[in-house]
């Protein structure tokens, strides 16, 4: 796309016609939370210009779609909670700067749970997102599949979160790349679900500054895009030390091992660990993450068999620290300097404006886990849950680097269990259960740190998108993108295409 | 702008919430008490003699930094409201905290100067509270691994008033950490609702944390005082107790000679010396008073009012706070050697600080504790080396009695200091030469002195022999002066004979008069009592 703004084959003013037209066709799948008309037409003239005057910047005229909770100068920013339903920062996050400063066009802010909490973007304020795949608009859109199965006219699917906004914005083509977050597989889960490539970074590869955080210590921007190219491009941009962000790394990241050992790849070696054969990983996942470490061998890749014995407990251990962090993290939202502030008779007291302004304003989930949170750091409980969680978590990343001193290169392992659920059947499980099933296969990667992404292989029977993920050393993001680029061209997944109106 | 925090109802709710940080109380609390206790505490009555009390103290040091401990913002006092607020100190979602190098410096400097060891790493921690001022409902500080541990502050306890002779005293160190103000909350009884100030919220402060070893509010004073002088030294704080840039919490409970700590309450955010010493005592005499009388000590927090010279409770319906501890996840440990500030580089930049430079002055001019204590302390030192090094020999003990006692007397009196003395140190040192070398008596000398500050601008030698002030050595003279004071008052003579020996007094008084400055006193004492012994007999 960028090639063709170069040599002038589409302007960057038809492109951003072509993408807002189809940020209206996919109205109804409510992946936008705010369109930023006015504020993207301003940069487009000076994209424009750029070009007139020869002055391009990296990605000059290329539009973006950013998860509302990244800070955004002068655009609301709700994290899809009810707390900060009107709250305009006055800033921008570092990665979304660096994008707007290479000339990014921001078509708007994305839906998903509330403040990151969920894994099917379906606890916002503003509505469930819905995915692309299964919904009448690709029905009615898509020219690349004759026949389509369709949800049922009560029901969808949905596009997994918590960043399911930016993943069907992307796989829309409502834009070309999309930020989102990713905690616990926030990215990739939603791209997964919805088709697309969702690359989680390497934790401190990349500035958390102006992300509003669900858990500091794990969450990553991430980045959303059809092609892992793409993502590379924008992961370029963005990447790199921060002063404003004391976690971020100062030196440069690792070389690509493929550069290093002189791109052999049968020099490589890929590990499949037996415990992503998780108890309800269906059969179609299954299949597809056999195909691709047939795939890999037929390029010459060792494949083989480790072990990462903690994996199981990487959920019961975010199940404390996540609580931990967001209720530290949410003490701030008061009502008093910002957000939502109840109103009403009986607030006579500071105490009785706090609860009464977190309750009306915060849903059930976050309350929920702002009192486990409480009572896990209890100074009764500290030693119990917290200490014994950090230990866990110590655990979990050491069968990594264990991993990694045997010389093994890459993970390949499922990234959700099956393709998309439908609304009915995911919202049957209560958010504890569901952060079990959806969280199973990402959320280790985020214990320790280490750089993942999802790839779409195919499709499955239902004619929705089932995908794998692959997992590198910390700070490997390259031999990790490289690696991904080179399957990514074995598989040639389908990407809609859609009959423009 | 100013952030509003409520429009109705929320005024005395905030004002129990409050803690130590009124200038104020509501009029109604704590009355009961004060009539309780006021009418014992008038003297600490002779049973109370076997309590044993416990003083710890906590103070928080802000700072001496341009900018806050984790944001860019300015750190200044009595800016106009919430105009030092930067996005962080606000706790604005997304934003994140960046440790100040010149704060760690600066700590790292002052655990130092208070013999503390020097974590090379730290970690910081997030302290749980909600509070109208505290924005992101909790504090960075370093509860688990502080910067630096197991120091001691020695220091000497000496108010004439209370004591004849000074002492001196230790005081351990268990932490010193790092960590951030808070806000401050304004009320007026007649607004209608709370405004809260952010400009100090952020602001760096070291967090002193001694043990309980000192006994009383002379002590708790000694100590801070002490502390105050290595601070101004250093330069890391510029401790002014009444802008808040030093505040001090005291931990007492009293018990009895073998027996456990009492129970403790805590008397929090003392700003000034005056309250701080107060405070405990006022403190220690209550809960003697209510063990005495059967009652039981509560752990809680305290505040003094210092109108009614009290301290009153500050329990409100909460209960026990817990603070809710966990590592602060934006922030690596803090790891001095990566940041390449090796403690051992600090040794060097620490000066001569008061302790060491009351040894110096004992072993080198052989003064009592009590006088390094004042030239010390005083901060008369400097002007002390400079009239000692402007000529050779000089005698100390002058030096001293003149500077402490009829220099200090002059300044007392015009609200100076020894900086804005106006007598240079070296003609300071010709009036003590000219003693010294018998060419004018001591008294002649105070008011060599005396005329001097009042701005004459005459050398000392040449005022002496303009106003005809020297000393005249005649012992004849002075001989012929006694006697006929002795002969012009047969009353007085009289009255000795019989017995009367006070009358010398009156006798010296007219020798006084005679000698006109001009003649050794001592010498001239001696000669009349010589020449009355005679008479009598």
């Amino acid at each position: 796309m960028l090639q063709q703004l170069k040599n002038g084959g589409c302007s960057v003013q038809e492109l951003y016609v072509q993408c807002l037209n189809r940020v209206q066709m996919i109205k109804s799948l409510n992946a936008y939370i705010t369109v930023t008309n006015k504020i993207s037409q301003i940069q487009l003239e000076e994209s424009a210009q750029r070009y007139l005057k020869g002055i391009p910047r990296p990605i000059e005229g290329i539009p973006i779609a950013v998860k509302d909770n990244f800070c955004t100068k002068n655009i609301k920013t709700t994290c899809a909670s009810r707390m900060l339903e009107n709250f305009i920062p006055t800033y921008n996050a570092t990665v979304v700067q660096r994008l707007l400063d290479s000339g990014a066009i921001l078509m708007g802010k994305t839906n998903m749970d509330e403040f990151g909490m969920g894994s099917g973007t379906t606890e916002s304020i503003f509505g469930p997102t819905r995915n692309i795949w299964g919904s009448h608009v690709i029905q009615k859109l898509n020219t690349n599949f004759k026949e389509s199965f369709s949800s049922p006219p009560d029901d969808f699917f949905i596009a997994g979160g918590s960043s399911g906004g930016s993943a069907v914005a992307v796989a829309s083509g409502s834009c070309t790349v999309a930020l989102g977050s990713d905690t616990g597989g926030s990215v990739r889960n939603p791209a997964s679900y919805c088709g697309v490539v969702g690359f989680k970074p390497s934790y401190g590869s990349l500035s958390r500054y102006g992300l509003i955080p669900l858990v500091n210590s794990m969450d990553v921007p991430g980045i959303l895009a059809r092609t892992v190219g793409d993502c590379r491009s924008a992961f370029d941009i963005i990447k790199g030390w921060d002063p404003k962000d004391s976690t971020t790394l100062q030196r440069p990241l690792n070389k690509s091992k493929l550069k290093r050992t002189s791109a052999k790849l049968s020099k490589l070696c890929v590990g499949i660990p037996k415990e992503f054969h998780c108890p309800g990983l269906s059969s179609e996942v299954s299949d597809a993450w056999r195909d691709v470490m047939d795939l890999l061998e037929n390029c010459g890749i060792r494949v083989v068999q480790v072990s990462l014995p903690h994996t199981s407990y990487s959920i019961a251990c975010y199940s404390v620290l996540n609580p931990c962090e967001v209720a530290s993290n949410m003490a701030r939202y008061d009502g008093l300097r910002y957000g939502y502030r109840a109103t009403g008779k009986n607030l006579n007291s500071t105490e009785s404006l706090y609860a009464a302004t977190r309750s009306q304003a915060l849903n059930q989930i976050v309350r929920g886990r702002i009192l486990a949170g409480n009572y896990f750091l209890l100074k009764e409980n500290y030693d119990k849950y917290f200490v014994q969680a950090l230990k866990l978590r110590r655990l979990i990343y050491e069968d990594y680097v264990k991993l990694w001193s045997t010389g093994v290169d890459l993970l390949l392992t499922p990234v959700t269990l099956s393709d998309a659920p439908l609304f009915s059947e995911f919202n049957q499980k209560d958010s504890r259960a569901q952060s079990a099933d959806q969280d199973y296969c990402t959320q280790p990667a985020n214990m320790a740190g280490i750089p993942a992404l999802s790839l779409p292989v195919r499709m499955s029977k239902r004619n929705l998108p089932l995908s794998i993920q692959l997992m590198a050393p910390h700070f490997d993001d390259e031999t990790l993108l490289d690696v991904a680029e080179l399957v990514e061209k074995e598989l040639n997944f389908p990407q809609p295409t859609f009959k423009e109106t | 702008m100013i952030f509003n925090v409520r429009t109705c109802g929320i005024q005395t709710s905030l004002l129990w919430k409050l803690k130590g940080k009124l200038s104020f109380w509501p009029s109604t609390c704590g009355l009961r008490e004060i009539f309780t206790f006021n009418c014992a505490l008038g003297k600490p009555q002779e049973k109370w003699k076997h309590w044993i009390s416990v003083v710890g103290l906590e103070v928080h040091a802000q700072i001496k930094t341009n900018s806050k401990l984790f944001s860019g913002s300015a750190n200044k006092f009595a800016s106009p409201a919430n105009s030092l607020v930067s996005l962080f100190d606000c706790a604005i979602p997304g934003t994140l905290p960046v440790l100040n190098k010149h704060s760690i410096e600066a700590a790292i400097l002052t655990a130092l100067a208070l013999n503390c060891n020097v974590n090379l790493i730290s970690e910081f921690d997030r302290k749980h509270y909600f509070y109208a001022d505290m924005p992101a409902g909790y504090q960075i500080t370093q509860q688990r691994i502080p910067l630096a541990v197991d120091g001691h502050l020695d220091f000497a306890v000496f108010s004439p008033a209370v004591h004849k002779v000074p002492y001196k005293k230790q005081s351990k160190i268990k932490q010193l950490q790092l960590e951030q103000d808070s806000g401050k909350s304004l009320h007026e009884e007649s607004s209608f609702g709370s405004l809260i100030d952010l400009n100090r919220a952020g602001v760096g402060l070291m967090e002193l944390v001694f043990e309980p070893d000192l006994k009383d509010g002379e002590e708790a004073v000694a100590c801070v005082s002490e502390l105050v002088r290595i601070l101004e030294f250093l330069g890391t704080c510029d401790c002014k107790m009444e802008e808040g840039s030093l505040r001090v919490d005291a931990n007492v409970s009293v018990h009895k000679a073998g027996d456990n700590f009492g129970t403790r309450t805590e008397i929090k955010n003392l700003n000034s010396l005056r309250a701080l010493s107060r405070s405990i005592d006022y403190e220690i005499s209550r809960q003697i008073a209510v063990l005495e009388n059967g009652g039981k000590i509560i752990n809680e927090t305290r505040g003094y009012d210092p109108q009614l010279k009290t301290t009153l409770s500050m329990r409100d319906k909460e209960e026990k706070q817990d603070y809710r501890y966990m590592p602060e996840p934006n922030l690596l440990p803090l790891n001095l050697l990566e940041l390449k500030l090796h403690p051992s580089d600090f040794r060097a930049r620490i000066p001569v600080l008061p302790e060491q430079q009351r040894t110096v002055l004992m072993n080198k001019y052989q003064l009592s504790l009590e006088t390094t204590i004042q030239l010390v302390n005083g901060g008369n030192i400097g002007y002390f080396e400079d009239v000692m090094g402007a000529l050779p020999d000089l005698p100390v003990k002058k030096v001293c009695s003149l500077l402490l006692t009829d220099m200090l007397g002059l300044l007392h009196k015009d609200e100076r200091t020894i900086h804005q003395c106006p007598v240079h140190p070296r003609r300071f040192a010709e009036v003590v030469e000219l003693v010294k070398n018998k060419t004018i008596t001591h008294a002649a000398s105070q008011n060599l002195l005396s005329i001097l500050y009042r701005g004459d601008k005459r050398k000392p030698k040449q005022v002496v022999e303009e106003e005809g002030w020297a000393m005249i050595n005649d012992s004849k003279k002075l001989e012929a002066i006694c006697q006929q004071i002795l002969s012009s008052n047969p009353k007085a003579v009289a009255s000795f004979r019989a017995g009367k020996t006070k009358v010398f007094k009156s006798l010296s008084a007219h020798l006084n008069k005679e000698c006109n400055n001009k003649y050794d006193m001592g010498e001239a004492t001696q000669t009349l009592r010589r020449l009355l012994q005679e008479r009598v007999e």
